[in-house]
């Protein structure tokens, strides 16, 4: 694990560092010059913040729904313990890429938040961890507690690729992607950005990404030893 | 595993205990007049569009069936029955047998809803009364088999009341949208043709989460 911590640290600062500190000119040169995209200008920082924690989320999600489906097979109380934890992280990093998201909005599109499609399914997203937790904490028996969260983690997530590939095909929006977006890619962003760029990009996204995997393993085990605790106690 | 005549029995059973003292029916009958008598105080002389039309309708059919549709497992774990249903049915028979009450019952409920819609709001007309169909149609089969295994999380869980919408909205946000949009252009009178991919998403939806729904059912209801 030491990787990770060294990894997640060294990157994310530089992440700050260079993504802050970078001057941005119309036509770069070399590896120290962002380039100026027109309507993003400065903006275009956020990237490198929002884009990480956004990913996160979803990678968060993926990991919770993973260890619930192997919960199900091996009724194994630690893999609950462990998509718990993820879901628990998941939501942390959903908070984290709605803010940096309606901070974004806010300077380029003129208010916090306008229900754009991407601002409607991370709005879902919430509300999926908020019923999550909302489930857990409504269900004593800890059995029946893995099992039916592990249920509706699964069940919520086969309505995750309706709300990245289909709704924004449905509804007009402002977000990179949408459904009028010229220059739009893939589903979820378009990169217009330059070498430099995208080094502190990946830099960003695989350190947010180190930095989950550090988070998840400190509380897996801490809610495993919480767990064997109140065994003893109980 | 899908036994037919397995499956019929269990909605006859369902039928008949509802029919016996109608609580379901009863509770949802009051629930949709009250919302649309709610709904008219609020707005008094106004003629709402197309769009808010279509927005209340489903927002009514929303929490009617989060009123109703959870009743067919609460009841058996509140009556003590769920124990002999474990013994004597499969879990899929049971869930097909349950999903398909909830599908008639949500039925019922949106042809309630559209009559009293039609006699309530003069602004409510079907221009397109065929996407009008098809959109109930799919959308109470959509409700239902998402709102199904709801039923079976939530009656294992306490506080089920409040539990059930929160649980469920996320869930059939993809759905309500998109009823939303084709029930706005059944009311505008665009062609069929231009609800196609509301009707394609619809269908998508449908099949789903009832596919989902039959492998998860298992590992709700047996203990």
């Amino acid at each position: 694990m030491a990787w990770v911590r060294i990894g997640s640290i060294l990157l994310i600062t530089y992440t700050l560092v260079a993504g802050i500190l970078t001057p941005m000119v119309p036509s770069p040169q070399g590896a120290f010059e962002f380039p100026l995209i027109p309507g993003l200008e400065e903006k275009a920082r956020n990237i490198f913040f929002h884009v990480p924690s956004a990913w996160t989320t979803v990678v968060a999600f993926l990991v919770a729904l993973w260890y619930g489906g192997k919960y199900l097979r091996t009724r194994q109380i630690e893999d609950d313990l462990a998509s718990e934890a993820a879901a628990g992280l998941g939501l942390m990093f959903c908070i984290l890429a709605t803010v940096t998201g309606a901070l974004w909005a806010k300077f380029n599109w003129g208010s916090f938040w306008n229900w754009d499609p991407r601002q409607t399914s991370i709005f879902i997203l919430l509300l999926i961890y908020g019923a999550y937790f909302a489930l857990r904490s409504a269900v004593e028996v800890e059995e029946t507690r893995a099992r039916l969260s592990a249920v509706y983690a699964i069940l919520a997530g086969l309505t995750v690729p309706f709300f990245i590939f289909v709704l924004p095909r449905l509804v007009g929006g402002l977000h990179p992607g949408a459904a009028g977006d010229p220059d739009g890619t893939g589903p979820v962003v378009s990169l217009q950005m330059t070498g430099p760029m995208f080094i502190v990009f990946f830099a960003g996204l695989i350190g947010f990404n180190l930095l989950f995997v550090w988070m998840f393993d400190l509380r897996v085990r801490a809610s495993r030893l919480a767990y064997r605790r109140s065994l003893h106690e109980g | 595993m899908l036994d037919l005549a397995r499956i019929a029995a269990v909605v006859r059973k369902d039928v008949r205990s509802e029919l016996r003292n109608r609580y379901s029916i009863n509770a949802l009958a009051m629930f949709v007049v009250t919302a649309v008598a709610t709904i008219l105080f609020a707005l008094r002389s106004e003629s709402p569009g197309p769009a808010s039309l279509s927005g209340m309708y489903w927002v009514v059919v929303f929490f009617s069936a989060m009123s109703g549709l959870a009743r067919v497992f609460v009841s058996e774990e509140e009556r003590g029955t769920a124990l002999t249903l474990q013994l004597t049915t499969s879990s899929g028979v049971l869930f097909a047998g349950k999903l398909a009450v909830n599908v008639a019952l949500t039925m019922l409920l949106t042809a309630a809803v559209t009559a009293l819609y039609l006699i309530a709001f003069p602004t409510f007309v079907l221009r397109t009364p065929e996407t009008f169909l098809l959109t109930v149609i799919f959308g109470s089969i959509g409700f239902a088999s998402a709102s199904t295994i709801l039923a079976a999380i939530i009656a294992k869980a306490n506080s089920r009341g409040t539990l059930y919408p929160v649980l469920a909205f996320p869930v059939l946000i993809p759905l309500l949208m998109t009823v939303m949009s084709a029930t706005e252009r059944a009311l505008e009178g665009e062609p069929l043709a231009a609800a196609a991919g509301d009707l394609q998403v619809l269908v998508g939806y449908c099949l789903i989460m009832i596919a989902g729904s039959f492998l998860l059912f298992d590992f709700v209801w047996s203990e």
